[in-house]
């Protein structure tokens, strides 16, 4: 499965991260900038390569801008930015 | 009659945006009794499928302690409103408040909603409850027909802003202009045996005004109002809290009654006068939002 | 007569007085004191003068005072002087250095710099150094700690460089001015105090001469060798802020009620009791609900202590605090209130803060209320580095304080943002936890198991309380485990407590 085009969620308030995704030509890749990235960077990598998983996405370009969101909230807008960008629908649990 | 079923308090209601990660995850450390999460007015157009998966993902993950869970979906007749129910009773949300509700058949158009999520996420039917708001005329007309529509529904509130612009007035100090609207939500709420909640104060460094308007809304006979500010929430549930004499007289009805019940006796009597159930169940109200605001506190049994 | 004298003399072998004849003697001079001030004996035409009248040598050190807190410019001033002097191998031995003092940095890479005493850093020296530009480490103290390794001689000054936002002729300084409107004003300068009358020199720079007596002075006349006068001594803004207000954070507000009512339910509220609280923040708005329960019990504290705000100085005005002794005024406010106030009193570090004396005034406190970067389960507390290992934060009188006070509440909040406050292990000890009595977080109050006594009157008076170690797990289920920093092998701070032993080290961020 691969997205559309690109897709933009969250803010660069503190507490948000902002996310784009969009298709890559290889693989997922991750660009994080983080105000956690040396505390946190491994649980939230964990959570955008989980997403990309649930989405059965494969080849996306991930840009995070995170300003100290909790997992819950990295998960959200992940979600938000692949739904905008034409990965199909989430399915609620 | 049992007092056994604990009183679920709602002297505030403290409203979050629901695309606001920030105030989603600490909502809870303020003491309200419910936190409203807003899928609705309080989020643009653009961001509703943002706001409805932040909740999502909220409800699933924090853990918000003894605070009941609201939330305020877009209304059926907008093209959020089924994605925002389906989202929410799948995660597992305490209360769907509905806004802007005007006759008892929106109520009805809900529940079936929030049935068809129960039964495809695997909840316990009915274990969703629900909320309505009344923010305009009709609705004021139909307040019995609504609070009476579902057996889901545990509150009825008013939200004046809209009710004011839709009545072609404006809101003032005095609050003449909600005084019926006020009025019904209470007899309406109280004759289908549900709570009522009042409207928000959004002045929110005025708290001498805050603590007059909530000291006149308890007088007509509200279970609390919504607050916008987590400032708001102590001098509203400092209203709320009952002086030592009531403390004391709910006291001396709370023995009768336990007496009666060693006793074996359906009848319950205080300085030989019979108790009626209303009084019993206001006296023993008193005492829950007594222990509830720090004002009592039981004494352990030896 | 003289027979006697000359008998007594010759008995004795004392001195005889004889008129001019000994050189040290101030000779009688007969110009007015108008003239006698524009005679300049201690005003020089530059730093660069005063220096050289010093003695100044490589190897020394040289130490300011940090009053003017974002706003200085005399630490800049004065090393790029000395850097053109060609001085080498200094050490630094600042109360304090903030943000402002990035240029320090180039002055540490030219060898100009090579030692640093220091109660804190921040902004991008701290960075640096912090990232191993130093060969030695930063020698972290307190306010008390300082203040008696000056006076005891650990830490000798050479010459010390004082700016000033007032001063006569002869060397009395204030931090504020009596006469018109000086150009800035700090208040307090209960720093540089201990610095004036230890160091071996003591140069003044200022950018107000007023005529003498500049009384009652914070620096007297007596300590000063020279001043120079230059057009600026600081950023008047940042030196002062018009006036502190209270936060509006409503995490903030939630904390500072519960601290409140910790106190409140103490033993230590009653007519006459002591505190001191934190300059901004939830550890200053405690002030605020505490003085409504002051107002409704009718009690009063007999002092404030500390860095002193207005909040602080309204509550003196009402009535509430009868006296204030301030070693740091932080606003506008409190500088008039120092200036105007009888009962508002400077004092020095020494007095302030003293590790050895038991009448010191931190050891007279109640109550103090002290924010924290981070909290361990053992109570330990850091001030010093952030949640990146990077240095950013003072000690100032948190060790003093902590340890003299009867009892000591940490505000914090159990997260910021997606850093937690409450850890296993804070990253750096500071203050240890043997001196800390009470946290009080936005989703928790625990107190040490040493305390007893403050365990049982809080739960009498039905204060909820939780063990630490919970609140350190319901951070960790919030924002997940935290990787370990990537700390490197050099030390590049020594934390000392207030004795000087050493009670942690700061190693090296590999960037």
């Amino acid at each position: 499965m691969n997205l559309q085009q690109t897709g933009i969620a969250g803010t660069l308030e503190s507490g948000d991260v902002m996310i784009e995704v969009s298709p890559s030509t290889k693989g997922i890749n991750i660009d994080l900038e983080s105000t956690v990235k040396t505390q946190f960077g491994k649980y939230i990598e964990k959570v955008v390569l989980q997403t990309c998983k649930e989405f059965k996405l494969e080849n996306v370009d991930v840009k995070l801008q995170d300003k100290g969101a909790l997992d819950c909230t990295i998960k959200a807008r992940m979600i938000t930015a692949i739904q905008r960008a034409g990965g199909g629908e989430y399915e609620w649990k | 009659m049992n007092g056994n079923k604990p009183i679920k308090l709602r002297r505030t209601m403290l409203f979050c945006p629901g695309n606001n990660p920030g105030m989603l995850s600490n909502a809870y450390i303020y003491g309200a009794d419910s936190l409203m999460f807003d899928l609705e007015d309080s989020v643009s157009m653009k961001e509703k499928d943002a706001a409805r998966n932040l909740v999502y993902q909220a409800l699933k993950t924090i853990d918000y302690g003894p605070c009941e869970l609201v939330v305020r979906v877009n209304p059926l007749s907008s093209e959020y409103g089924k994605a925002d129910i389906e989202a929410m009773v799948a995660g597992g949300v305490d209360v769907i408040r509905l806004p802007k509700t005007e006759c008892a058949q929106d109520i009805k158009d809900t529940e079936a909603e929030i049935e068809k999520a129960e039964i495809k996420f695997n909840v316990p039917l009915g274990t969703t409850k629900m909320m309505a708001a009344i923010e305009g005329a009709l609705g004021i007309v139909n307040a019995y027909e609504i609070a009476t529509a579902s057996s889901r529904l545990i509150a009825i509130a008013l939200g004046a802003e809209d009710y004011c612009a839709n009545i072609k007035t404006t809101r003032s100090l005095e609050g003449s202009e909600l005084f019926l609207a006020r009025a019904t939500i209470v007899v309406a709420a109280r004759a289908a045996g549900i709570d009522c909640i009042d409207t928000v104060y959004s002045d929110i460094y005025n708290e001498e005004q805050l603590i007059k308007e909530a000291q006149a809304i308890k007088q007509l006979g509200f279970d609390g109002k919504s607050v916008i500010n987590p400032r708001q929430i102590e001098p509203i549930h400092k209203v709320f809290t009952p002086t030592q004499q009531e403390i004391e007289k709910a006291l001396k009805i709370k023995m009768a009654l336990e007496d009666a019940e060693k006793r074996g006796s359906g009848v319950v009597s205080l300085n030989g006068k019979m108790v009626d159930k209303p009084v019993m169940l206001r006296a023993l109200r008193c005492i829950e939002m007594a222990k509830a605001s720090c004002a009592y506190f039981e004494k352990e049994e030896e | 007569m003289e027979k006697y004298l000359n008998q007594y003399l010759k008995e004795t072998g004392k001195t005889h007085y004889v008129p001019y004849e000994n050189p040290k003697l101030v000779v009688k001079d007969r110009t007015t004191l108008l003239d006698k001030q524009r005679g300049n004996v201690k005003i020089v035409d530059s730093i660069e003068t005063a220096v050289k009248l010093s003695g100044l040598k490589d190897g020394m050190t040289i130490s300011f005072h940090h009053h003017f807190r974002s706003g200085d410019r005399i630490v800049n001033m004065v090393l790029d002087v000395l850097e053109k002097m060609g001085f080498k191998d200094l050490r630094l031995a600042s109360s304090s250095l903030s943000s402002v003092h990035s240029p320090v940095i180039d002055h540490i890479k030219s060898g100009l710099i090579t030692r640093i005493e220091t109660s804190g850093l921040r902004g991008e020296l701290a960075e640096a150094v912090s990232h191993g530009i130093m060969k030695n480490p930063v020698i972290f103290r307190s306010h008390g700690s300082r203040a008696n390794a000056i006076a005891e001689g650990n830490l000798k000054i050479d010459v010390a460089f004082l700016g000033a936002p007032s001063c006569d002729p002869f060397g009395n300084a204030n931090g504020y001015t009596r006469d018109g409107v000086g150009k800035s004003m700090c208040g307090s300068m209960g720093y540089a105090r201990i610095d004036a009358q230890y160091a071996n020199y003591v140069i003044v720079i200022t950018d107000n001469i007023v005529s003498y007596p500049n009384v009652p002075f914070g620096i007297s006349q007596r300590y000063v060798n020279n001043i120079v006068v230059v057009d600026s001594i600081g950023d008047p803004d940042k030196i002062m802020s018009g006036a502190t207000r209270f936060t509006t954070k409503p995490q903030d507000l939630l904390i500072a009620q519960r601290a409140a009512r910790v106190i409140v339910n103490s033993p230590y509220f009653y007519n006459g009791f002591s505190i001191q609280t934190g300059s901004g923040g939830a550890s200053l708005a405690v002030i605020r609900f505490l003085a409504e329960d002051m107002r409704k019990n009718k009690i009063n504290a007999s002092f404030a202590l500390g860095g002193i705000t207005g909040q602080i100085v309204e509550l003196y005005e009402e009535g509430l605090i009868k006296k204030i002794l301030d070693v740091q005024s932080f606003d506008l406010t409190a500088a008039n209130s120092l200036k105007n106030n009888h009962l508002h009193q400077q004092i020095d570090a020494d007095y302030y803060a003293d590790p050895y004396k038991k009448g010191t005034a931190a050891n007279m406190l109640d109550v103090v209320v002290l924010s924290a970067l981070e909290v361990d389960v053992d109570f330990n507390v850091n001030v010093l580095t952030g949640s990146d290992g990077v240095i950013m934060g003072a000690i100032g009188g948190h060790q003093d304080t902590a340890a003299g006070s009867a009892l000591s509440i940490i505000v914090c909040p159990l997260l910021r943002g997606r850093i937690p406050s409450i850890l296993k292990r804070v990253n750096t000890i500071v203050t240890p936890g043997s001196t800390v009595d009470v946290v009080v977080t936005d989703q928790g109050i625990a107190v040490n198991p040493a305390r007893e006594d403050l365990i049982k009157c809080l739960t009498e008076n039905h204060i909820s309380l939780v063990d630490i170690n919970d609140l350190q797990k319901k951070a960790e289920s919030i924002v997940g485990r935290p990787e370990k920093l990537p700390f490197g092998d050099k030390v590049v701070g020594e934390v000392t407590y207030r004795d000087g032993s050493i009670i942690d080290v700061i190693r090296n961020i590999e960037e």
